[in-house]
């Protein structure tokens, strides 16, 4: 039987592989947000009011190119846009939750807490505590992404090259872990592959345009596989 | 902190906290279509897949398609053990440990 502690408890421990990816990440954050010329103080505060790894990473980038402030915030918006795609996801599982349950979720929802929680909401178990589970995630990604990127901070503080170890690795291999459990069927293997061939011909787009460009690449050519082999399927069975 | 990365954290969030709950606070007059949410679930793998490929054929902003291209070479590794054992933290630990062996190793060597 579950209860709301049990799934919550679930939620962090599930998280947990996830926690050591983002270690890493947070980390070089903190050290490039410091080399960057943004304060300390500004670097946690993206952390804890952000909440959201690539596009905090690729701010600090465009702080350290003298970007202006309204093209950062564009980028971070266009950065984002795949999130609601997530909550779209989500969406029929937490519609009947109040707002004070809405409002945390949404500001915690990363591709981290997504990939996990969305596998729980699928299970067909009939818990109605699920959205335990997503709380328990959320919290255990905060608080550690708190933790490393304030690490990172002090660390860029004290070791001037931090920055040029190499832990930005930590993203690619983070998210190759969270793709491959999708990879179940050939629609989804052409949807991967598409968006991927999409994202090296669309570098030449400016504000990372080629990531939500690709996505559609991807979503379209997965759709269109899943129907052909829908019609092909009935042909042969007919 | 200045002004200027007050203005810059509060937009950020503001778009970001926007993006993540605009669908959530209407969720009571939205219906979706089954097209829509059965389109839904290609999404995230579409999304990550543009984000990796260019950190590792890229990781410098060049293209690297070499076998000194540590990132690359951890990105195989990686997609290799998680396709063999299915386990996301043998991914991301076999992909982390790779990366830094591997420029260990092309340290010694080069």
């Amino acid at each position: 039987m579950s209860t709301p502690k049990h799934e919550f408890i679930s939620g962090a421990r599930d998280t947990f592989p996830l926690l050591l990816g983002a270690f890493p990440f947070g980390l070089i954050y903190g050290a490039l947000a410091v080399t960057s010329g943004l304060s300390p103080a500004a670097g946690m505060a993206m952390a804890a009011m952000v909440f959201a790894g690539s596009a905090q990473f690729i701010a600090v980038g465009l702080v350290a190119a003298h970007v202006p402030t309204a093209i950062i915030i564009l980028t971070t918006f266009i950065v984002n846009l795949r999130h609601m795609l997530y909550s779209a996801t989500l969406l029929p599982y937490l519609q009947r939750l109040p707002q004070r349950w809405r409002i945390p979720l949404a500001f915690w929802l990363t591709d981290e807490t997504f990939a996990v929680t969305v596998r729980r909401f699928q299970r067909e178990d009939g818990s109605p505590f699920k959205h335990w589970y997503q709380l328990g995630s959320s919290i255990a990604m905060y608080l550690n992404w708190q933790f490393w990127c304030g690490l990172g901070l002090v660390m860029g503080d004290r070791i001037p090259d931090a920055s040029s170890w190499g832990l930005d690795v930590a993203m690619p291999v983070t998210f190759i872990g969270m793709v491959i459990p999708f990879v179940r069927n050939v629609p989804m293997a052409v949807c991967v592959l598409a968006a991927g061939a999409s994202s090296l011909v669309t570098l030449g787009l400016p504000y990372k345009l080629g990531i939500i460009v690709s996505a559609f690449v991807g979503i379209f050519s997965g759709i269109i596989t899943a129907r052909i082999a829908e019609k092909t399927g009935r042909r042969a069975a007919a | 902190m200045s002004a200027n990365e007050w203005i810059l954290i509060l937009g950020m969030m503001a778009v970001t906290f926007g993006i993540r709950y605009v669908l959530f606070a209407l969720a009571d007059r939205i219906r979706m279509p089954q097209w829509m949410a059965s389109s839904l679930q290609y999404i995230p793998p579409a999304v990550l897949t543009a984000i990796i490929l260019p950190a590792v054929l890229l990781p410098k902003g060049e293209w690297e398609l070499s076998f000194t291209n540590a990132y690359l070479i951890a990105a195989l590794a990686a997609t290799g053990i998680g396709v063999l054992t299915r386990n996301l933290l043998a991914t991301i630990a076999v992909g982390l440990a790779v990366f830094f062996g591997w420029r260990a190793l092309l340290g010694t060597l080069l």
